[in-house]
């Protein structure tokens, strides 16, 4: 057997790789073992299903009872209480407003990083200043808003009030400034390019991970909001999956593994996109922070 | 800065943004403080009340009941979920760990889940035959197998679940920080026989100042409006006795169930105040000490 020349370790270091391995994977295990516990529950049916913690036991493969395992609760999520008409409803309220409000953000952000205009220095303190007052301010008031506008009970209502996005101007000018180099625009508009031309084909392209970030953040968001639609929203049809899932425990109670189910819809989504989109995503998030 | 932009330019490319900005951020804010003093039913019917809002608000035994319990759950998310980050973002960064990319992913996975359902997940693990129970009596058999968490412990509760949720995601920001801390200066000073804590106090920390400071101010920003997370795992209301009762719980309760958005708008204004107070006193402690 050639022997390579081993670099023998230490014991202090030996100790400190089991220390560190250990604290790192004992977190890990604290992290993934609910969604594991979500999902078994999501699998069992509500006779048995607090007979055991996680799969019910029984003779099957390393002592698992599969054959007592189904998709009965999801099968029931569709058919019965409707629930792709949520998945609907939030898919097309995160997304139109992800769109639009990545898209004004990144317009804005733009304006004010590169050009010189009477009111920008204005703009820049309220966005600023906007970061710190709580929503919960704005709820009374925008409810007001929606009943004399007439967008009550509308996704218009939901949408329109969140395409503000002041952080997201934040993001935006810090990342024009840092990334779009001003000869470019410069000679842009030598060669004669329109406005809106030089937006869309120079700066975009530049800006893209930060467009990628903001866009998933808002999607998040709109996916996981809750007390939005539970206020501007009234007609059951048009919730979206937060309250959606919050009615049916209202109706269900203790039917666990329905929920469970519903649960597990909701989340699988987001999740999946997150795994695509994870490098952009998490370098845009602390981008604002580490270099703003 | 360019010139040769015809002068309509950035007015167009701003102009979305500040339109819904103006009507539905700048204009309801100082409308609230219009609506604060007025009495309503809904959007319909109003009746101009002054500052008896403030008035009642501040000898209401429930609006004090939902601060308390507020600071409590702020307190818990700043003094033990940022440690906790700070603690994991540090291990994450040591030189020899393998697989930190997936580390990573793994512990950043709860803050994608919706708060809606997170607590629809903690509502099973804190039941009395779930999880959270079963693991403790497992662990230590004095503990009571059928904890009722929900009923007895209710704060205590909540801030546990939204450890899960943020803990990896504040670690994101102090592991981007850490990542800019010089390891030459780390290396000189341990060349200087500084120890780890030294190390820590003179290298680390003021390299992650900033954010750090930052990542308080969020925390603070968004343990100040708990609401989700406490209102559904309570069952849509303020849980037994209104242990889990809030500050925006309270103000959801009075402008969106008894539909006084007058009401409502003064427990807003309140909290923004607060909120405000708690940024000010923040930033002075966080720039305590910098040259």
């Amino acid at each position: 057997m050639a022997s390579t020349p081993k670099k023998k370790m230490k014991p202090g270091t030996v100790v400190m790789y089991v220390v560190l391995y250990t604290a790192l994977i004992f977190c890990a295990l604290v992290t993934l073992v609910p969604f594991a516990y979500l999902f078994c529950a999501s699998l069992k049916p509500s006779a048995i299903f607090f007979d055991n913690l996680f799969l019910p036991t029984g003779d099957g493969l390393f002592g698992i009872g599969w054959e007592k395992m189904n998709f009965d609760h999801y099968k029931r999520l569709f058919s019965e209480e409707g629930f792709l008409r949520p998945i609907l409803n939030s898919t097309f309220y995160a997304s139109v407003t992800g769109v639009l409000a990545t898209l004004f953000a990144a317009t804005s952000g733009y304006a004010l990083a590169k050009f010189q205009f009477r009111g920008r220095d204005g703009i820049t303190k309220l966005v600023l200043a906007a970061l710190v007052v709580p929503g919960a301010l704005l709820f009374a008031p925008v409810y007001q808003m929606l009943y004399w506008f007439g967008m009550l009970d509308s996704y218009t209502g939901l949408i329109i009030p969140a395409l503000a996005p002041a952080f997201g101007v934040y993001l935006f000018r810090q990342a024009t400034v840092n990334s779009v180099p001003n000869e470019m625009l410069e000679s842009a508009r030598i060669d004669g390019c329109g406005e809106i031309m030089i937006f869309f084909t120079f700066v975009l392209p530049l800006i893209r991970p930060m467009m990628g970030a903001f866009l998933l953040l808002t999607f998040l968001g709109c996916w996981n909001n809750f007390i939005g639609a539970q206020i501007v929203l009234q007609t059951p049809e048009k919730m979206p999956l937060a309250v959606a899932i919050n009615q049916l425990r209202g109706v269900y109670g203790t039917d666990y593994g329905l929920i469970m189910a519903g649960t597990v819809v909701s989340i699988v989504p987001v999740l999946a996109l997150f795994l695509l989109l994870q490098k952009e995503f998490l370098s845009g998030l602390t981008a604002g922070a580490v270099k703003g | 800065m360019n010139s040769g932009y015809p002068k309509w330019a950035p007015y167009v490319l701003v102009a979305p943004f500040v339109t819904v900005f103006a009507v539905f951020m700048a204009y309801p804010m100082l409308y609230s403080a219009v609506m604060a003093m007025q009495q309503t039913y809904g959007a319909k019917a109003s009746q101009f009340v002054f500052l008896q809002n403030f008035e009642y608000l501040l000898s209401d035994p429930f609006f004090w009941k939902a601060v308390r319990n507020t600071f409590v759950f702020a307190a818990g998310s700043v003094l033990i979920q940022l440690p906790l980050s700070l603690g994991l973002a540090m291990l994450l960064n040591q030189p020899q760990v393998r697989g930190r990319v997936i580390f990573r992913l793994i512990f950043f996975s709860p803050a994608l889940v919706g708060t809606v359902f997170i607590a629809m997940m903690f509502g099973l693990m804190f039941n009395k035959q779930g999880l959270v129970n079963f693991t403790l009596h497992g662990l230590f058999s004095g503990f009571d197998p059928v904890y009722p968490w929900l009923e007895q412990f209710v704060m205590g509760s909540l801030i546990i679940a939204s450890l899960w949720q943020y803990v990896g995601f504040n670690m994101i920001y102090f592991l981007a920080a850490l990542q800019n801390v010089s390891r030459d200066l780390s290396e000189a000073a341990m060349v200087d026989g500084a120890g780890p804590f030294a190390r820590f106090r003179n290298v680390t920390i003021p390299a992650i100042r900033p954010v750090a400071s930052f990542v308080v101010l969020l925390s603070l920003i968004g343990s100040f409006q708990l609401f989700e997370l406490a209102w559904v795992l309570l069952n849509n209301s303020g849980g037994p006795n209104d242990q889990g009762l809030t500050v925006v719980m309270y103000l959801y309760q009075n402008g969106f169930i008894s539909f006084d958005l007058g009401y409502a708008s003064a427990i807003g204004w309140a909290l923004a105040i607060l909120l405000m107070g708690f940024a000010l006193v923040q930033h002075r402690v966080s720039t305590i000490g910098e040259n």
